[in-house]
């Protein structure tokens, strides 16, 4: 099907590939396929996002091989930097990270109806490429990939902050919206009689508590005296605690 | 010189084609939501695909736009299902059945 379409788009083809080129894509989709397959079949959701870092390496190679450097840089910092370990981090903070039953099916025929949906819409998108003709040959209105000589991050740049300036300082609102919406969400829910009060008293309690009771512990084997020289203070953060309640 | 176009097309329809599967079938959200980061990675190499073949910089462009959206798209997503898993204690999409009448 690949082939088909290679035949179909082999008008648009830039040159002539080289042995390299060929080596370095085939390496690369391999690793964005068996990423794709181990995010979807693995049952442990660590696994899942750790070959999730694969399949979006495998993207990056790709982004570096045509050309889209910046892409490819913002690509391992933003997406296997920031977000597989922003999905990591919430699989350890849930302690969800068990093996997931993916036996049992709820739906009876939902997956094999999935499946062939699936693939349908898939074998309908070659279809499509092959035989309509999509690439109007229409001009760049953004700006061309190698204009002037100059770099990619130049020109890229040049885009967002003049064409797309408007775009661009769209996305900091929405930035902020995301930041201010997920502490909201993630916050911790307060009693429904209470507003705020307890919340802001049992704060200090639960961290104060260990400290206080760590050094006691310790200290208590090696030298009595000195333990009790350590505990006025210890009783006085207590009291101090207390009066704070 | 990087291979014709149609190679990279027909991958990404393949990620693409993974992803939606993986998100119809798999019942954890965090799975789910790994899924649309795949589809979005599909939909990212097509503009590059394209930003190449047509030498227009706009296509790039927009793949910096879905880097973001995705970003801010992650982090809600993400603090809902913490706010779900706070009160049902599962991140299991079929557990979600508040609503079903």
């Amino acid at each position: 099907m690949t082939g088909a379409l290679l035949a179909a788009t082999g008008s648009l083809t830039t040159g002539h590939a080289t042995i390299p080129d060929i080596i370095t894509f085939v390496a690369a989709a391999a690793m964005v396929l068996a990423g794709a397959i181990g995010v979807v079949t693995s049952r442990n959701p660590v696994h899942a996002a750790l070959s999730l870092v694969l399949t979006l390496f495998g993207i990056a190679v790709l982004f570096v091989e045509q050309d889209a450097d910046f892409l490819a840089a913002v690509q391992v910092i933003v997406y296997a930097g920031a977000i597989v370990v922003l999905f990591l981090f919430v699989i350890m903070f849930l302690g969800v990270d068990r093996r997931e039953n993916v036996e049992t099916e709820p739906l009876k025929g939902q997956r094999p109806l999935a499946f062939l949906m699936i693939l349908v819409a898939l074998g309908a998108v070659f279809a499509l490429a092959v035989n309509a003709n999509w690439v109007t040959g229409a001009h760049a209105v953004a700006g061309s990939t190698t204009a002037g000589g100059h770099t990619n991050v130049y020109l890229l740049g040049k885009s967002v902050f003049t064409t797309y300036l408007f775009a661009f300082e769209a996305t900091a609102g929405l930035l902020v919206v995301a930041v201010v919406g997920a502490v909201f969400l993630a916050r911790r829910p307060s009693a429904p009689d209470d507003i705020e009060g307890p919340a802001d008293i049992e704060g200090p309690d639960d961290i104060e508590g260990p400290e206080i009771e760590g050094p006691e512990i310790e200290e208590q084997p090696e030298d009595p005296a000195e333990a009790h020289g350590e505990l006025a203070p210890d009783g006085e953060i207590q009291d101090a605690v207390e009066v704070g309640q | 010189m990087s291979l014709a176009p149609g190679w990279y097309l027909g991958l990404a329809a393949v990620l693409f084609s993974i992803g939606a599967i993986g998100l119809l079938v798999r019942r954890n959200v965090l799975v789910m939501f790994m899924c649309i980061e795949l589809m979005l990675n599909a939909a990212n190499l097509t503009f590059v695909t394209f930003s190449r073949v047509l030498g227009d910089i706009g296509g790039q462009a927009v793949v910096f736009f879905v880097l973001v959206v995705a970003a801010a798209e992650v982090v809600v997503g993400l603090g809902i299902v913490v706010a779900i898993f706070r009160r049902r204690r599962s991140t299991t999409a079929d557990d979600l059945h508040v609503l079903k009448g």
